[in-house]
């Protein structure tokens, strides 16, 4: 903004020189539209494919689930919110719901932990860090469904390799489909094979870049290796800990390939001991019911239900991952206030923002906090 | 705000990002708008889409090409039939857009397009009259009497069967004496079951595969299984047959005629190899099934015989959605692929047993061994066992719903073995309840 203003004609100047032609008045119009305007022009072809790819869907899908709606049929009557009292009503709902909720713990959970082992064990001196650190992706690369198909053969009942195995060594047979608690373990197992590689690579970004001078200090004041990780790593990478919570979150909410293909009929077992929220919702429109109206709503409480979570894990993390007393948070009306009294104070030369709300001296600030507690 | 950048440097750049924007915003709405008008006279391209394998080779087209000037046949060829059933359905749903010009179905998604017969040209054609099996084209009619497809193949129902384990329980083993084994011309259900106890007292392998494919033989037989003739479902908790084909079922897997397999499970594909069981349901087109999950097993044959009568499972139609831009090609497209001479040709080269009449008396057929099946005659076994059957189950838009309330009680005692027959049937009542009908 200060560039603006000083590039406008002085008052009194304009006496002795010629006027300035008109057209430069309205190229400075528009370099001030510019500078006003293309910065959302510049992030808007994201918003704009949301808005037909995203947005758009949402809106239409609360709209089908008002209505009757039927696959072939497509559109019936106005029904209001008959669709989600239906869809309450149905068992099978709940029981997807729990089925999420048992596989989600048990993929998440787990997963987190393991990656951020990997990720610390990643980060040390080791040789060729390039091929281990590629090779925890390679499980990522793989295609959902050659994984299901993999793992589905490994998890039959009766000639699984897992099974076969279990035998070889003295020990019952697991009943991977009928036992409901054993099916959810080995479709988080399949999860887990899949996006454990991909989170320890984030984490492992986020560890690489936390200052080193830290350790040194921690190393200096006598800290040992799980001291600097638990109290220089994990608050240093708490934004990609939340990041990375939020992400599970929303994936493992919404898992359908691994429950899709576990058995021959994709429908979560005889007894829907498997069937998950968004299988659930699938099997609602494409499968018996062949009921867009209903799947809509379905889709639209797991949209809210994620919400939800997310929140729920956004605070929870958040709590976690800052051990020690939290960063000093800044208001925004603080530091606008801050900054007009450095403008009226020092007039004409740029505002004192670095020093108030500047993130590198802030970072380096609490972290001394961090240390001396 | 940084002031490094020269405002033309800046302007440019936003002008492209401009541009950019509104080329992605174009490229969005333009969607696919092919699709050649095509005036009389000029060349048209037909597609067909098919799953699996319908026994249409490039050479049985180019010849309907060089039949027919200025026609050019494609065919789409979907892995599953439901692959096939999802792509039409979904794009059914969008108004028809991208369909093929013929589109094949499968006899088990029928009903659900019955419902909306103005989706399909009705294919009624007076000179195609008797072509058929009259029980298939009673599948695709409409109660308001359109035809919505052209029959290609059924799958009558034989037993095929372990010669060398039948051998090995100390049993005859030639196809003609299983068949009379299992009660010969006139077997019931309760022969089938009977011989079975005798081959499990001799053997340690099991007598069929899967609980849920006997209930599927046996459902098959039932005029109005699940529903009345206008369509409106029978109430599951009072439904005596379908009740007593339960018990029935499930008093076999208690008693270890079931191998206690989930049908196309990869336990039940395994299972071939490892010798799990002696004999199934076997519909003319399960010899590939059989074959290709056998590996290396040999020493199957097939039996000419069926208990309760003839049985059916699965077969296919030609379809030719309402919204194609050449449904008068298509339709002529549609009936010569289903005429006898090309299904005899079908059959040869993909194993599915054609629904037209004289294709089934053919020579071609009729004299038609398969070698995997030790040589067993194939070709006359099941045109004797497509005669067989007399029935033709209604299956209206509910069927499959509640048939799956019926096979998924017998897979929880059949193959999960998680409850016992009575808490299953009561689960199945429940589900009943859920589908809300």
């Amino acid at each position: 903004m200060a560039t603006l203003t000083s590039t406008e004609p002085v008052p009194g100047l304009g006496a002795h020189r010629q006027r300035p032609p008109r057209r430069l008045g309205f190229s400075q119009k528009l370099s001030r539209w510019d500078v006003k305007v293309s910065p959302y022009l510049y992030i808007s072809p994201f918003f704009i494919l949301f808005g037909i790819t995203g947005l758009f869907p949402l809106v239409y899908t609360a709209v089908v689930s008002v209505h009757e709606w039927n696959l072939l049929g497509g559109q019936g009557e106005f029904v209001g919110l008959q669709n989600f009292d239906d869809v309450l009503a149905q068992a099978v709902f709940w029981k997807s719901l729990v089925n999420t909720f048992s596989i989600f713990l048990l993929s998440s959970l787990p997963q987190l932990v393991v990656a951020i082992t990997i990720a610390a064990l990643l980060d040390q001196n080791i040789r060729n860090a390039t091929f281990w650190r590629m090779g925890v992706l390679i499980p990522y690369v793989v295609a959902p469904i050659a994984v299901s198909l993999i793992f589905g053969r490994l998890f039959a009942d009766q000639y699984g390799v897992i099974n076969a195995m279990l035998e070889l060594i003295g020990l019952e047979p697991v009943r991977w489909h009928s036992d409901r608690l054993a099916s959810h373990f080995a479709i988080s197992t399949m999860v887990n094979f899949r996006w454990t590689g991909y989170n320890a690579l984030i984490f492992l970004a986020a560890m690489q870049a936390v200052p080193r001078d830290l350790y040194e200090a921690a190393t200096i004041d006598g800290a040992g290796r799980a001291r600097q990780f638990f109290s220089v790593t994990i608050p240093q990478i708490r934004a990609t800990i939340i990041f990375v919570v939020i992400t599970a979150s929303i994936g493992g909410l919404q898992i359908f390939d691994e429950v899709r293909l576990y058995d021959q009929t994709g429908l979560g077992g005889a007894d829907r001991q498997w069937m998950t929220t968004v299988l659930y919702m699938y099997d609602v429109a494409w499968g018996g019911q062949r009921d867009f109206g209903r799947a809509a709503a379905v889709a639209w409480m797991l949209f809210l239900l994620i919400v939800l979570i997310g929140l729920i894990n956004f605070l929870v993390a958040r709590r976690i991952a800052s051990s020690g007393p939290r960063a000093p948070r800044v208001k925004r009306s603080v530091t606008k206030r801050l900054l007009q009294e450095a403008k009226a104070a020092g007039a004409g030369r740029p505002g004192p923002r670095a020093p108030t709300s500047g993130h590198g001296p802030k970072h380096s600030s609490t972290t001394t906090d961090r240390r001396n507690s | 705000m940084l002031s490094s950048t020269r405002p033309t440097r800046r302007r440019a750049l936003a002008a492209s990002a401009g541009i950019a924007t509104l080329a992605l915003a174009l490229t969005a709405c333009g969607g696919p708008s092919e699709g050649d008008d095509t005036v009389e006279g000029e060349d048209i391209t037909l597609t067909v889409a098919t799953f699996n394998n319908f026994g249409y080779t490039d050479e049985l087209l180019a010849q309907y090409e060089a039949e027919n000037p200025g026609v050019k046949v494609e065919q789409i060829v979907a892995a599953q039939s439901g692959d096939a059933r999802t792509n039409l359905t979904t794009k059914l749903a969008a108004g028809g857009d991208g369909l093929a010009d013929i589109e094949a179905i499968e006899v088990d998604w029928l009903p659900e397009l019955m419902e909306y017969p103005e989706l399909f040209v009705d294919l009624t054609d007076p000179e195609l009259e008797g072509r058929w099996l009259d029980w298939k084209v009673e599948q695709a009619t409409t109660p308001d009497g359109a035809l919505i497809g052209y029959g290609t193949d059924i799958g009558p129902e034989a037993i095929c069967y372990r010669q060398d384990l039948f051998e090995a329980a100390g049993l005859e083993s030639d196809p003609a004496a299983v068949a009379e084994l299992i009660g010969g011309e006139d077997a019931t259900w309760d022969e089938y079951f009977a011989a079975g106890e005798k081959f499990v007292a001799a053997s340690d392998v099991a007598w069929y595969d899967a609980g849920t494919a006997i209930a599927q033989g046996m459902v098959n037989q039932i005029d109005f299984a699940y529903e009345n003739e206008d369509g409106t479902p029978k109430d599951l908790a009072t439904n005596d047959e379908i009740k007593d084909i339960y018990d029935t079922i499930t008093a076999q897997s208690a008693k270890g005629l079931s191998a206690g397999l989930g049908q196309w499970s990869d336990d039940w594909n395994a299972a071939f190899g490892k010798g799990a069981f002696a004999t199934m349901l076997c519909p003319s087109w399960m010899t590939g099934p059989i074959e290709s999950n056998s590996g290396g097993v040999t020493g199957w044959n097939v039996a000419d015989v069926f208990p309760g009568g003839g049985g059916n499972w699965g077969g296919s139609f030609l379809t030719v959605p309402a919204s194609g831009k050449n449904t008068d090609a298509a339709q002529k497209l549609a009936a010569w692929l289903t005429a006898p001479e090309q299904q005899t040709s079908a059959f040869v080269e993909a194993g599915t047993f054609p629904s037209q009449l004289e294709a089934q008396d053919s020579p071609e057929v009729q004299e038609f061994t398969n070698e995997f099946m030790n040589n067993a005659p194939t070709g006359a076994i099941f045109s004797n066992r497509a005669k067989a059957i007399e029935s033709n189950p209604f299956k209206g838009p509910n069927y499959f719903n509640i048939h799956t309330t019926i096979t998924d009680a017998i897979t929880r005692v059949d193959v999960d073995k998680s409850d016992d027959p009575a808490a299953s049937w009561d689960k199945a009542i429940e589900a009943f309840q859920a589908l809300g009908l």
